[in-house]
């Protein structure tokens, strides 16, 4: 069973990705309800400033341990800026508008920095310049490399560091307070508007080194891949259960392994009557097959229906 | 058509914008047959949006993937009336078939989903979308039925008897051409719609819908039966779908999974919210403005471009669309609650929020 010991390997590290842009969308969701629809584009920006910075640094000579993370480092400063403006500009001013009000500047948003990065990199696809050196491991007749260990290490860590700020520190518990009850957390001396901010900030941080990860795992990126990066993490969120950080989490991972095993085996599935290029169809399938069973997410919490 | 201007004269206004329809072809004609074609979209724009405006405006509900309907509805058409096929269907059979089979798909979309809360529905239906789309993408094989990203091509035009609506015409003594003929299909299809949607917005149904948009549970308690009314939305405005993405296959002649992507589904939704949820003089003025300003861009750009910095300092395109994104944004900071919106809207926005 290489195929499905060498699938499982693709899907945890693609999973691994998409829970670390799935937690910015539900940090958001769950603290104001709101679809970040730009958060896809954050992540892109961060892939594209990492690129550009490893380019230069590695131009001036400095090793690619080191240029890799000042990259990395350098996207997540940018994209932590970035997701600080993209809620005082376009989100704050609208607290209070109409629900579709903040998804319309939100795609408008998504519009604006596709563009702006196509602007500033070019409309073509830019190759990663490779910076570690490949070393291909086997196991079981499968194989991975140490990009993909790197991947997965620094995901768990991440999603470890995430879990202990939101129920160890002060700040998280403000926002899981503003989360149950913003109007009560104020109340009790929460400021709401910086704990919205940080919810921003830490989801776009996340997403700034989900970025750097897809950049370097598919030594590849283009203006556009924020776009269906960020609906499958989205996707992601919501099958985990929208809000929850454990769901999103778990919802990546099941993301990325479903998709993976669905492309290895569609084919084998439906007698080669499908291919491998239905691969997309597959994380929407099983968010429709798993909401209609569980209509707030494998992992939401039931809640009724507003009063 | 609540437009209200002259309240003294109501036939003035109705007269005056009878007159603005009628000329507008031949002024657009003026400038070259491009803005026919783009006058042409703006109508189709308002027909889709309108029919989304049911589901969204009314109903309440978000459905991110209304282009799927469209999508359904032109690709009925177009396996119908091409030569892919080898079918030649007159449209006035394929019409009523492909909206029934866009709703078909409403029905099979909202019957197991439409219990999802508001931003869940949203997704389900983004997805529903996708798939779609992957599938028109990829169907050319084992058995070609799409014809994959290529398209379908040579889709027969409107015709009725010998009267074609893609050769340039003569009628009462004026060259008429294609697009222009479109322009009046259109304009009649779109006041068609524009007639369901007033009367449905004070039915027994249409109050049922914003009963359940302003409130679910209120709205079970009162006795209506909110499954069956919102599957009733989505289907409606599913068929509305259909019918525009026929017109739209026979009008371009060529259709394409490219022209069904979530972008598009984005737009409309944006005609919507932007001109005014639920308000049909809004959701007109989204429609007509979201469809001119990117040609407007696309026009006025480069030379104002050349005119202040001398020379194309910045690619055009992504200008263009960078200006749209941001008068999306603008927009909305400055008008909540769309350009124009009902009256009762604005009301209930200028109390204070709680």
């Amino acid at each position: 069973m290489d195929t499905l010991l060498q699938q499982l390997i693709n899907g945890i590290t693609l999973g691994a990705v998409y829970a670390l842009v799935a937690l910015g969308y539900t940090m958001v969701y769950g603290i104001i309800g709101l679809i970040n629809f730009a958060h896809g584009e954050v992540v892109m920006i961060g892939t594209m400033v990492a690129f550009t910075v490893i380019v230069y640094l590695a131009a001036a000579g400095v090793p690619p341990i080191a240029a890799l993370t000042i990259a990395l480092l350098v996207s997540v400063v940018v994209c932590m800026i970035l997701g600080w403006a993209l809620e005082r500009v376009a989100y704050r001013p609208l607290r209070h508008a109409p629900r579709l009000t903040p998804l319309i500047t939100a795609i408008g948003m998504s519009i604006v920095l596709q563009n702006v990065s196509m602007i500033i990199w070019g409309r073509n696809y830019i190759t990663f310049p490779p910076m570690i050196d490949k070393r291909i491991y086997e196991i079981g007749g499968a194989t991975f490399t140490n990009v993909q260990v790197a991947i997965v290490t620094m995901a768990a860590l991440m999603m470890v560091g995430l879990i202990f700020l939101v129920h160890r520190t002060k700040i998280g518990m403000a926002m899981r307070a503003t989360a149950q009850n913003p109007h009560v957390a104020s109340l009790m001396g929460v400021n709401i508007d910086q704990v919205i901010a940080m919810a921003f900030i830490i989801g776009s941080a996340l997403g700034a080194v989900a970025g750097g990860m897809v950049g370097s795992y598919y030594e590849i990126a283009h203006y556009q891949m924020g776009f269906m990066l960020g609906l499958k993490a989205f996707t992601a969120a919501v099958l985990g259960g929208i809000g929850n950080l454990a769901g999103a989490m778990a919802g990546g991972i099941l993301l990325g392994v479903i998709e993976a095993l669905g492309a290895g085996y569609i084919g084998d599935l439906t007698g080669n009557f499908l291919g491998s290029h239905y691969q997309d169809i597959f994380a929407f399938i099983v968010l429709i097959i798993v909401l209609m069973f569980r209509p707030s997410g494998l992992f939401g919490e039931r809640t009724g229906d507003r009063a | 058509m609540n437009l209200r201007f002259g309240k003294s004269m109501p036939w003035l206004g109705v007269v005056l914008v009878a007159v603005v329809l009628l000329a507008v072809p031949f002024v657009a004609a003026l400038g070259g047959q491009a803005w026919v074609r783009i006058a042409n979209f703006a109508i189709l724009y308002i027909f889709l949006a309108l029919g989304l405006n049911i589901v969204v405006g009314y109903a309440g509900l978000l459905d991110l993937g209304y282009v799927a309907f469209y999508a359904v509805g032109a690709y009925t058409y177009a396996l119908l009336a091409s030569p892919h096929f080898g079918i030649h269907l007159p449209f006035w059979m394929i019409l009523p078939i492909g909206a029934a089979l866009a709703c078909f798909f409403g029905v099979i979309l909202g019957a197991p989903t439409l219990k999802l809360r508001g931003d869940y529905l949203a997704i389900v239906t983004l997805g529903f979308g996708e798939i779609i789309r992957i599938f028109m993408n990829n169907l050319n094989a084992p058995i070609n039925v799409t014809n994959g990203a290529q398209g379908i091509t040579l889709i027969d035009p409107i015709r009725f008897g010998d009267f074609s609506f893609a050769q340039t015409g003569h009628l009462f003594g004026f060259t008429i051409s294609g697009p222009q003929k479109y322009y009046f299909l259109l304009v009649a299809l779109a006041i068609v719609v524009i007639v369901i949607n007033i009367r449905l917005q004070d039915s027994r149904v249409g109050r049922a819908w914003q009963a359940i948009r302003e409130d679910e549970v209120a709205a079970k308690a009162c006795g209506i039966n909110t499954r069956n009314v919102k599957l009733l939305a989505f289907a409606m405005g599913a068929s509305f779908g259909g019918i525009a993405g026929g017109v739209f296959a026979a009008m371009q002649g060529f259709v394409s999974p490219e022209s069904f992507s979530l972008m598009e589904s984005i737009t409309i939704l944006a005609m919507v919210v932007l001109g005014g949820m639920g308000h049909i003089p809004g959701v007109i003025l989204g429609a007509v403005l979201l469809t001119a300003l990117p040609e407007a861009l696309r026009y006025g750009i480069e030379p104002l471009q050349r005119m202040i910095f001398g020379r194309m300092f910045l690619d055009p395109e992504s200008l263009r669309m960078l200006v749209f994104g941001l008068a999306l944004v603008l927009v909305m900071r400055f008008r909540p609650a769309g350009l124009w919106p009902s009256s009762q809207r604005r009301r209930e926005l200028a109390e204070p929020a709680d």
